[in-house]
């Protein structure tokens, strides 16, 4: 009846692990409780749950990433906290534990972190950049984010059901197949990851089609923000990508689940060909998070020099340059397999290619700053932290892209250190750029200045004391992944590590504290004008958080940085707008049918994990039908009337005058 | 086949950025005994050279330019509309391309130099070795001499070691930092590998990947001995008193489990490697029932 399923699948003899489900389980029930009790049920199902507003899925991929970066980062304090302890000794954590909780540190932060945090700011920025008023297919932009969900879910559920893989962040057969894995480990690892990268997917198809069909009029692809730009190649190797990562999880899933030889040691199966399959998806997906990245640096920089950014079109060749040659190096990753070495010279080579169009953007981002007038805010704090840090993180990537040097790096704590290196201040460090300078934006007030500052300085120097050490125990001959030790001399550099996790851990409180702050001083932070950075592109042209429909005229472009030239003009001619002509607005219905698809999908992900075959037909019967109700669906949009679209873009234009316009000191030109 | 180039003496100027960022600890990878490792600290270094010619400037111009153009700055030249220099951009599309120029030239030369397969320059005939990653071990095999240790490597220095290898079950990756280039073992396939040690001396050697719960433990020491001591130990472990590794003494050792300390085995049933590489062997067995981590103790002596 339950498969594999049984009472043994509960670890009750791990405290550790059942503690936090409990506090987290708790929290979630008190949570549900307060929502219903407090009668705010209608409104969480209607304005969030089952919402297809780009702004609203937006917020909700931010809260998911957020709330799994928690997870996350609890994986990397007991990895420090082990590590810190285990010299000669086995430490608190056994291997079966220890192993599970690094594959659950890389998965969490890649997938469910990383990603749904620049899927998140896409979604909510893009549009409204673009001067339009929802993406391109936003039922499945909302199908797209619940099944990203469904998979962080899965992930976590295998902390009290059953165990997640003890294989590595990338489960490389042998090892992953069934002989030497024969747990549920792994396949709680390929379900969430297969159906999170449907999501995945779906939501690089809807950006994709969003760049290149849904633009304001007049917004020519030369005019848009550096952020379209590498949102547009972000998604274009989504689009190319995932299918990749699709396809070889499906091939794992076939060998374990129906006794295939895709990757086996047996019967001509060949775990290389798992391993350059898993890279081909693997490389792209670096630049698919580092891509956006660059993007919010590059509007944040902009921004807060109060200049255009330094040779847009220069940016532009260099991203799209980037987008191309990051499927062209996948096979750095395995040097040490024993390829030629024509073969190897030629991806290393390839590799460092890279460097020049990125080595681009870092001078580029530097002219924008030359002749500006820097304010320092957190979010350009945060982007200078990027530049002097990430060039680090490349230097020792183009190392590492040296075969010979690679022979003795790889699969160390230097390469440890590397991505960390690039994959903090770039990908991370640009999210919290973006979320910072953006947040005003969505809620209508600004995040607390002083503790975004102290947070940003714990984690800048967090992140120095935790990995700098490692690049030493990498070149010391420390290889990753290891339980315990018995070399006397890495002790110190651990534990300076351990230090450092620790500050940065200081840093989240304080990111959690400056939320919690903002929002109760919510009424001090208020944005009233829309702009409260002196923005340039139109998302600041709205009211903050902006309507339903974003704009209440679609914004008619001219140029680059449309917005700071509406705002100049506005200026030069020291005219009020003539008034405009309102008319009614289209805006698509909400649809449930993410929601239910993902709670089907979930459903039938825990049921191929533990063999539960009458579970997973009943599931699929019930996702398919969703998707059956909704194909019948004969209403697709409401009509907001003119009138009330009046009223609410009059309404947004009498607070901007009356709060009267102190930014345009700053728009004075210098002498 | 490509002659190996001669040692290349350490630069001590380009050690600085290094010694400085390891200050007081030993770094394994810097400080090489043997001709492969020190080829490849000469290549990390230089390339780390070269790099930083460029990354440190930057970092300091990143800093300068943020600091001199803060808001609060009056001396400060503000020029709120220029964005755009031919010229500028022309530098800096070409000062990475340079680098990167030179340096992919470095990758190139050093990448064929350097290769796995590449037999070492000597005038002494290398010593062949044959290595298998166990489930949590290392099997190493002297053909030559027919005897077989886990988990030590008895090998005579300024003598060159061609290693052939392989594994039992999953992937792993031999590496000895002071001797020079890993290389992955993978079951069903034979991978090379060319190494020397200079002098007499003992090296940390362990595995570089994951390869499950006993990973931890595949650590293993290399001693190198003067050749007339190799021999010695050879021709002592042969006519030893340890067990013969024949087909069912290596399938009980492949089962999964940890060993304590280093075996030796006096005598090896010939083709044991062909027969494991080749598949005649099964591959191991993977885990058992029941929380069997660490096999029963067997020694060679």
């Amino acid at each position: 009846m339950w498969g594999r399923l049984g009472w043994q699948a509960i670890p009750w003899e791990q405290p550790l692990p059942l503690a936090a489900s409990a506090v987290v389980a708790l929290a979630l029930g008190a949570v549900l409780v307060w929502v219903v009790v407090k009668g705010h049920l209608p409104y969480v199902w209607h304005e969030w749950l089952s919402s297809v507003d780009h702004k609203r899925i937006g917020v909700m991929y931010i809260v998911l990433a957020l709330l799994m970066l928690l997870r996350g980062f609890s994986d990397a304090v007991l990895m420090r906290a082990q590590q810190a302890v285990a010299l000669n000794a086995p430490g608190f954590l056994p291997p079966e534990h220890f192993n599970q909780v690094f594959s659950a540190h890389g998965t969490m932060m890649i997938f469910f972190v990383a990603m749904p945090f620049m899927i998140g700011l896409m979604n909510y920025v893009v549009p409204l950049q673009l001067g339009v008023r929802d993406v391109a297919f936003p039922t499945l932009n909302s199908v797209g984010f619940w099944l990203t969900a469904t998979g962080a879910l899965l992930v976590n559920i295998s902390l009290v059901v059953g165990e997640f893989a003890r294989t590595g962040w990338l489960p490389y057969p042998p090892l992953s197949e069934l002989t030497y894995s024969p747990g549920v480990g792994v396949d709680y690892y390929l379900w969430a990851l297969q159906i999170s990268g449907v999501g995945t997917l779906l939501s690089g198809i809807n950006l994709v089609t969003t760049v290149l069909k849904v633009r304001a009029p007049g917004m020519q692809y030369l005019r848009m923000p550096m952020f379209c730009w590498t949102t547009l190649a972000s998604n274009l190797l989504i689009v190319a990508a995932f299918p990749i990562l699709t396809a070889t999880l499906a091939m794992l899933l076939l060998d374990r689940y129906l006794g295939f030889h895709f990757f086996t040691n047996e019967a001509g199966g060949n775990m290389m060909m798992f391993m350059n399959l898993i890279w081909a998806w693997g490389h792209p997906e670096v630049y698919i998070l580092i891509l956006p990245a660059f993007g919010v640096f590059s509007e944040v920089i902009s921004t807060f020099s109060h200049k255009p950014l330094f040779g847009y079109r220069s940016m532009v060749l260099a991203t799209m340059a980037i987008c191309i040659l990051s499927f062209m190096v996948w096979l750095h990753h395995f040097f040490t397999m024993g390829a030629g070495a024509d073969v190897n010279a030629i991806f290393g080579i390839a590799t460092m290619v890279i460097a020049v169009p990125t080595g681009v953007k870092i001078f580029n981002w530097l002219f924008t700053m030359y002749g500006g007038r820097i304010v320092f805010a957190t979010p350009i704090l945060w982007s200078l932290a990027f530049m002097t840090t990430f060039v680090v993180g490349g230097m020792t990537g183009v190392l590492l892209a040296v075969p010979p040097a690679d022979f003795v790096l790889h699969n160390s704590l230097f390469l440890v250190a590397h991505f960390h290196n690039m994959v903090i201040p770039g990908v991370l460090f640009g999210a919290f750029a973006g979320y910072t300078y953006w947040f005003p934006k969505a809620f209508g007030f600004r995040l607390h200045e002083g503790l975004g500052k102290a947070a940003f300085w714990c984690w800048v120097i967090g992140f120095y004391l935790a990995f700098m050490p490692l690049y030493g125990l990498g070149l010391m001959g420390m290889t990753r992944r290891m339980q315990h030790y018995d070399d006397p001399t890495w002790r110190p550099w651990l534990l300076v590590a351990a230090g450092g996790v620790a500050l940065i851990a200081v840093g989240i409180a304080l990111q959690v504290a400056q939320l919690v702050v903002s929002i109760r001083h919510r009424q001090a932070l208020h944005d009233e004008t829309g702009d409260p950075w002196n923005g340039r592109s139109l998302e600041w042209s709205t009211p903050s958080p902006p309507p339903l429909f974003n704009f209440a005229v679609l914004p008619d472009v001219e140029g680059e940085d449309a917005y700071w030239h509406i705002k100049q003009r506005a200026r030069e001619q020291n005219q009020p707008r003539k008034e405009v002509d309102y008319r009614d607005i289209h805006m698509p219905r909400n649809s449930a049918t993410g929601f239910i698809c993902a709670f089907f999908a979930t459903v039938m992900g825990f049921a191929l994990i533990w063999h539960i075959w009458w579970l997973v037909a009943a599931a699929f019967v019930g996702a398919f039908a969703t998707f059956v109700v909704f194909a019948w669906r004969d209403v697709h949009e409401h009509l907001i009337p003119a009138a009330r679209v009046a009223d609410i873009d009059r309404e947004h234009r009498d607070r901007v005058a009356s709060g009267g316009n102190p930014r345009s000191v700053a728009l004075r030109p210098s002498a | 086949m490509t002659e190996r180039r001669p040692a290349a003496a350490a630069r001590p100027h380009m050690l600085l950025p290094a010694v400085t960022l390891l200050a007081g600890c030993q770094a394994a990878v810097l400080d090489p005994q043997g001709p492969v490792a020190r080829a490849e600290r000469t290549i990390l270094l230089d390339s780390l050279a070269i790099m930083l010619a460029v990354v440190v400037p930057t970092i300091i111009a990143t800093l300068a330019f943020a600091w001199w153009y803060r808001a609060s700055n009056p001396k400060a030249t503000r020029r709120p509309d220029w964005s755009f220099s031919g010229r500028i951009e022309l530098v800096v599309w070409s000062i990475p391309l340079m680098v990167i120029t030179l340096l992919g030239g470095v990758t190139w030369i050093a990448s064929h130099q350097l290769d796995p397969r590449t037999p070492l320059a000597s005038d002494t005939p290398p010593l062949d070795l044959q290595v298998v990653s166990l489930d949590w071990k290392w099997l190493f095999i002297y053909p030559g001499q027919q005897v077989a240790a886990v988990n030590r490597l008895v090998v005579p220095a300024g003598v060159p070691l061609r290693l052939t290898l392989t594994s039992a079950s999953v992937m792993n990756t031999f590496f000895v930092p002071q001797l020079g280039s890993m290389i992955y073992t993978m079951n069903g396939m034979a991978t090379t590998l060319h190494l020397m040690a200079d002098h007499p001396g003992t090296f940390a050697g362990r595995s570089a990947h994951f390869s499950g719960d006993g990973f931890s433990d595949m650590h293993f020491q290399v001693h190198a001995l003067p050749p007339a001591e190799f021999a010695e130990w050879a021709a002592s472990t042969r006519s030893g008193s340890g067990t013969p590794l024949d087909d069912a003494a290596y399938l009980a050792l492949s089962k999964p489990g940890v060993v304590d300390r280093p075996l030796d085995y006096a005598r090896v049933a010939s083709g044991l490697f062909d027969r494991i590489l080749n598949q005649h062997l099964p591959p191991g067995p993977g885990p058992m029932p029941g929380p069997a981590r660490h096999s029963s103790g067997r020694t060679g002596h």
